[in-house]
C-alpha cells in the first residue's frame, strides 16, 4: 500500500501536572505519513514541539505493539480510537482523514488520577491484583509435574482468553460508571476456570471486588461499552461468571436480598 | 587486576548444580527479616526473583520504570519457551536442551551455566502451571508443543502468540502477592541512577522518582539488577521504547565488566521499516516458521517488478521462487537459528531479490499458502471428507492458521493494511535481543560484589546466538530457581551487618554525582532533541556494527560515535525542570548510556577477529559465505572494564571458555 500523507489539527489535552488546571489545545501537524501509527504521529508533533522550545506531550507508551497496555487515549471520543480491537499504539494514521480534527484526551475516571497530560495513574489496577489476582502457590518448583491434571482445551481456552487482558483500563474509561468489572472479571474468571485456581476462589473473587469498591469504580449496568471498546475483546461473559462466583460466597440471607436487588 | 573466576563448581556436568546447592550457606528463616534485597527490573527475571526473594521471608525492593510491573517487555515475547520436559516423545532430554542451546550459540557460552538451565527447564513449566498460566492444550488436556528454529525436537510451550505475556502476568501475579502481604516494596515509575557501593560491596541504589523528579537513596545488603537488554542502542529494534541499558551500564561504570557487547540477535522475522518516522520494528514470531516459508524470486525481473508494484507475489508460480532456507539448509529448512536465517536473507536482497519497495529494498517473503493448503486437507479428513474441494481445504486451512496464529496476523495486518492469509507476509530482519551482557560468574554475580545481575541484562547462557524460546527459559530459570539459592550464599555472611544506612558519604557522592549529570545534560540547552541523537547512532550501530561488519567500518563506527557523544553533551535540548515529570529527561539519560556502549559494542566487534553466532565479521566467511570461527584465539568470553566515558580506553580480560563435555565443532545446519 502506498503511503501518502494528510495534514491534521490536534486538540490535545494539556496539564501540567495533577494539581493544574487543564486545557484542550489546538496544534496543527502536517505531513503526516498515512503508514504512521498513531503514537509515531504524535512523536512528530513533539519532535516538531521541541524544535521550537515548547514542552512535549506527555502520554504513556512503551511496547508500541498492542501488549504491554501502557499506551491509552481517548481519541475522537473513543477509548483508542476510532478501531475495534486495537490499542492506540496499533492504530494507524491511514484510519484518518487529510484535514481532519482529532480530539485527544486522557482516560477520564475518579479512579484514574491524572498525573500529567494525557498520563493517568493506573495503580489501583495493581492493588485489586495485589489483594487475590494470584494463585497462593510458593515458588518453589517443587510443584507436581505440569501433564499430571488434564485440563479440557475449552476451559484452557476460555481461562487463556481472559487471562489476555492488558490492563490498560479502555474498560474503566468507556464505561459511564467508571467500573472495573470487565478487568476484575478477566482475572477471576481466568483462575475460576483452572481447577488450579478453584481452591481459593471463594477468598479471591471477595477480596478482589471488595478491593474494587474500595478503589472507587462504579457498579456494572450491564451496558456493554466495555466490551467493545476492549482492545482485546474480552468478554462481558467474564462479568457474568464474576458474578456468580461472587453470588455464591453470600450465605443464603444475603443472596436473596441479591437476588431482589437485580430484580428490582 | 584480578583475573575473572567464574566459580563453576567441580565434578561432572550433570552433578554441578546439586552438588553446589548442597553445599551453598543458607539463610535462617528468623535471619532474613534482617536483610534488604533491591531489584531492579520487573520482566521475568526481576519480577520472579522478587517474588520468590519476598516468598523467603527478606525484605525486598522493587523498581520498574513503568507505571506497573506488569509492563516490562518480558510480556511482548511471542512465540514460546522451551523445556526439556520430552512429553512429544521425540528424543529430548536434558542433555539435548543442553546441547542445542550451547551448539545454537556458536560454542561461545559456558558449559556449566546453560547445563543448569537445561537441568530447571522443566520445573519452570511446572511452577507455570501450578500459577495458573493458560498454556495451549490438546484436546486430551495436555499440553501442547511446537518447534522452533536449531532444534530438531518439540519443546516449545506456548499460549498463542503470547507466551511471554501469560508467563510475565504469572510472575506478575506471584510478585503481587508478595507485594500484597508485604513483602515486597513496589516502586512503580521508578528509574535505577547509580548503584552505591560501600567497601567496596554493592549497599543500595540511588534512583529519581519519574513523577515528582526526586533523587532517592534506597539502602540494601544485595542489589539483583534484571533490567533487560540493550537492543535500543540501535534506535530502531523490537524492544519497547523504554527498553535501556542504564542499570547495567552504570554498574559497569562502578567496577562490573560487560561481557561480549558485540554479540547482539538480527531477528529474521520482523515486519520491514515503511519510513523515516517509524519508532520501533514490530517482531512476527520465529513459531510462524513452522507453517510458513521463507523465498524471494528466483528471477531479478521478478523482484524488480515486484517492488514497483506491476507484479504480486501471489503471481509467482512455484519454480520461480527460491526458497533459499531450504534450499541452502536441507537438514533444518526455515528452521535454522536466528543468525543462520537473517544472513541468509541480508545476502538474498544485497543480491537485488528483496521485494519490498522501501529505501533499501530489503524484504523477504514468508508464505503459508503450502500449510494452508496441507492442514486444510488433514482437517478435511479427521471430518470425515476424504475427497474436499480446494475451497474446503483453503477454508479449513485458514482457520487452522488462525487459531494457531491469529493474533500476530491480525498484528501484521494492522501495520501493513494486507491479508497474510491472502498474500505472503513481507519481513526482514531486525534488532531483537543482546546475548552480552554483565559479566557474572555461575552466581550469577557481577565482578561488584553483592550485585547480582540476572535475565537478559547478564551475558551468561547464550553465547553468540541465542535459540528462539530460550530466552524467557532464562529469565525465569535465574528468577526462579538460581538466584534464590545463590543470592542466600551472599547473604549469609550479611546477617550480622545490621541495616544499611543512606545517611553515609558514599550516599551522598553517589546522589550529587547523579544530580550533576542530570544538570549537565539539562542545562546544555542546544538546538537538537533526543531522538536526533539517538537516530544518528542507531543508524551508525546499523549500517557499521550490524549484520555485516569488517575493520574499516568498525574503526568509522569508533570514531564517528566518540564525535557524537562530543556532540550530544554541547548541542542536545531537553525542556522542563529536573523536579517534574519529563520523558525527554528520562530519554536523554538513557541516549547518553547507550552512546558509550555502542562504541564499546564496535571496539568489541573489531578486537574479535572472527564470525559466530549474530557476530558476522566479513573477512571470516568461508566460499559459501558460512561463519568462520578461531577457537584457539577467540575462544573467550571478552570482559570489558571500564576506564572512564573515553571507551576506547576500556581495558579488556578475557574469560576462556572450556568445553569437557561437548565436542566442539563446526556449527552446521545442512
Amino acid at each position: 500500500m502506498a503511503a501518502k500523507t494528510i495534514n491534521i489539527t490536534l486538540k490535545i489535552w494539556r496539564q501540567k501536572n495533577s494539581k493544574a488546571k487543564g486545557e484542550l489545545k489546538s496544534y496543527a501537524l502536517e505531513n503526516v505519513s498515512t503508514d504512521s501509527s498513531f503514537l509515531e504521529m504524535l512523536d512528530q508533533l513533539n519532535e516538531e514541539l521541541l524544535t521550537k522550545k515548547e514542552e512535549p506531550v506527555a502520554f504513556d507508551h512503551d511496547c508500541r505493539e498492542g501488549i504491554c497496555g501502557s499506551c491509552s487515549l481517548y481519541i475522537n471520543g473513543r477509548a483508542h480510537g476510532p478501531e475495534t480491537g486495537t490499542t492506540t499504539c496499533q492504530l494507524h494514521m491511514r484510519k484518518f482523514k487529510d484535514g481532519e480534527n482529532i480530539y485527544i484526551e486522557p482516560w477520564r475516571s475518579a479512579a484514574f488520577p491524572i498525573i500529567k497530560d494525557l498520563i493517568v495513574d493506573r495503580s489501583a489496577f495493581d492493588r485489586i491484583q495485589q489483594v487475590g489476582g494470584f494463585i497462593s502457590v510458593n515458588t518453589s518448583g517443587k510443584t507436581m509435574d505440569a501433564n499430571a491434571i488434564p485440563i479440557p482445551k475449552s476451559d484452557a481456552d476460555k481461562a487463556f482468553e481472559a487471562a489476555a487482558c492488558i490492563g490498560c483500563g479502555a474498560c474503566v474509561a468507556t464505561c459511564k460508571n467508571g467500573s472495573a468489572m470487565l478487568f476484575v472479571g478477566a482475572k477471576v474468571s481466568q483462575y475460576a476456570l483452572l481447577p488450579q485456581g478453584k481452591v481459593e476462589a471463594k477468598q479471591r473473587v471477595q477480596n478482589m471486588v471488595r478491593q474494587m469498591d474500595e478503589e472507587g469504580f462504579g457498579n456494572c449496568s450491564n451496558t456493554g461499552a466495555c466490551e467493545i471498546e476492549c482492545p482485546k475483546g474480552i468478554s462481558l461473559e467474564h462479568i457474568a461468571r464474576m458474578n456468580r462466583e461472587f453470588l455464591s460466597c453470600l450465605p443464603p440471607s444475603k443472596l436473596h436480598e441479591a437476588q431482589n436487588f437485580n430484580n428490582s | 587486576m584480578s583475573k575473572l573466576n567464574s566459580k563453576i563448581p567441580e565434578g561432572p556436568i550433570a552433578n554441578k548444580w546439586t552438588e553446589h546447592k548442597n553445599h551453598m550457606k543458607l539463610v535462617a528463616p528468623n535471619n532474613r527479616p534482617k536483610i534488604d534485597v533491591i531489584v531492579v527490573g520487573t520482566g521475568l527475571a526481576g519480577a520472579s526473583a522478587a517474588a520468590s526473594l519476598g516468598e523467603m521471608g527478606y525484605n525486598v525492593k522493587a523498581f520498574c520504570f513503568q507505571d506497573s510491573p506488569r509492563r516490562a517487555h518480558s510480556i511482548a515475547a511471542q512465540g514460546g519457551i522451551n523445556a526439556a520436559k520430552n512429553y512429544q516423545n521425540d528424543g529430548d532430554s536434558v542433555y539435548r536442551l543442553f546441547y542445542d542451546t550451547i551448539k545454537g550459540g556458536d560454542y561461545r557460552a559456558r558449559e556449566a551455566n546453560v547445563h543448569r538451565l537445561a537441568e530447571v527447564s522443566g520445573n519452570i513449566i511446572d511452577q507455570c502451571v501450578a500459577q495458573g498460566v493458560p498454556f495451549a492444550r490438546e484436546y486430551g488436556g495436555l499440553l501442547d508443543n511446537r518447534s522452533f528454529g536449531g532444534t530438531q525436537v518439540q519443546r516449545t510451550f506456548y499460549a498463542a502468540g503470547q507466551t511471554g505475556q501469560q508467563l510475565l502476568l504469572g510472575a506478575y501475579s506471584a510478585l503481587s502477592r508478595q507485594i500484597g502481604l508485604g513483602r515486597v516494596e513496589m516502586y512503580n515509575r521508578h528509574e535505577m541512577m547509580d548503584i552505591v557501593t560501600i567497601e567496596g560491596k554493592a549497599r543500595g541504589i540511588i534512583a529519581r522518582n519519574l513523577v515528582t523528579g526526586e533523587i532517592e537513596r534506597h539502602a540494601a545488603h544485595a542489589v539483583v539488577i534484571a533490567s533487560g537488554g540493550y537492543g535500543n542502542v540501535y534506535f530502531l529494534s523490537t524492544n519497547a521504547m523504554g527498553s535501556n541499558v542504564s542499570a547495567a551500564w552504570k554498574i559497569h561504570k562502578r567496577g562490573a565488566k560487560f561481557a561480549n557487547p558485540c554479540f547482539v540477535q538480527i531477528h529474521p522475522t520482523c515486519v520491514p521499516v515503511h519510513g523515516v518516522n517509524q519508532s520501533k520494528l514490530t517482531l512476527m514470531s520465529e513459531s510462524l516458521r513452522n507453517s510458513g516459508r521463507i523465498w524471494v524470486p528466483k528471477k531479478k525481473e521478478d523482484a524488480e517488478a515486484i517492488r514497483a508494484g506491476q507484479l504480486k507475489p501471489t503471481q509467482i508460480v512455484e519454480e520461480e521462487r527460491d526458497y533459499f532456507l531450504e534450499r541452502r539448509y536441507p537438514a533444518f529448512g526455515n528452521l535454522v537459528p536466528r543468525d543462520v536465517a537473517s544472513r541468509a536473507a541480508k545476502e538474498r536482497c544485497d543480491e537485488g531479490f528483496g521485494i519490498e519497495a522501501n529505501d533499501t529494498n530489503e524484504g523477504v517473503y514468508l508464505d503459508f499458502s503450502s500449510e494452508i493448503i496441507s492442514k486444510g486437507k488433514q482437517a478435511a479428513y479427521s471430518q470425515g471428507d476424504h475427497n474436499p474441494s480446494s475451497e474446503k481445504i483453503t477454508e479449513l486451512g485458514k482457520k487452522w492458521l488462525a487459531e494457531k496464529y491469529g493474533n500476530l496476523f491480525k498484528m501484521y495486518e494492522k501495520i501493513t493494511d494486507e491479508n497474510p492469509y491472502e498474500t505472503p507476509m513481507k519481513i526482514y530482519p531486525a534488532v531483537h535481543y543482546t546475548m552480552g551482557g554483565v559479566w557474572v560468574d555461575y552466581n550469577l554475580q557481577s565482578t561488584i560484589p553483592g550485585c547480582f545481575v540476572a535475565g537478559e541484562a547478564n551475558f551468561s547462557d547464550h553465547g553468540a546466538n541465542r535459540l528462539g524460546a530460550s530466552a524467557l527459559m532464562q529469565g525465569l530459570a535465574d528468577g526462579y530457581f538460581v538466584l534464590p539459592y545463590t543470592l542466600s550464599n551472599y547473604l549469609a555472611d550479611e546477617i550480622r551487618t545490621g541495616k544499611i544506612s543512606t545517611d553515609t558519604q558514599e550516599f551522598l557522592d553517589a546522589e550529587n554525582s547523579v544530580k550533576e549529570s542530570i544538570e549537565k545534560i539539562i542545562s546544555a540547552k542546544g538546538s537538537k532533541s533526543v531522538d536526533h541523537f539517538h537516530k544518528r547512532l542507531g543508524l551508525i550501530m546499523w549500517n557499521k556494527v550490524g549484520m555485516a561488519r569488517n575493520e574499516k567500518i568498525l574503526k568509522e563506527a569508533i570514531e564517528e560515535i566518540g564525535n557524537l557523544r562530543t556532540e550530544f553533551y554541547a548541542d542536545v535540548y531537553v525542556p522542563g525542570a529536573a523536579d517534574e515529570m519529563n520523558s525527554e529527561l528520562e530519554k536523554a539519560m538513557r541516549v547518553a548510556d547507550f552512546i558509550e556502549l555502542g562504541q564499546l559494542m564496535a571496539i568489541d566487534a573489531l578486537e574479535r577477529n572472527e564470525s559466530c553466532g549474530g557476530h558476522f565479521r566479513e573477512e571470516f566467511q568461508d566460499s559459501e559465505g558460512e561463519t568462520l570461527r578461531d577457537d584457539k584465539k577467540y575462544k573467550h568470553v571478552a570482559a570489558w572494564e571500564y576506564q572512564g566515558m573515553d571507551v576506547t580506553k576500556a581495558i579488556l580480560h578475557k574469560e576462556e571458555l572450556d568445553y569437557e563435555f561437548i565436542k566442539i565443532a563446526d556449527r552446521n545446519y545442512k
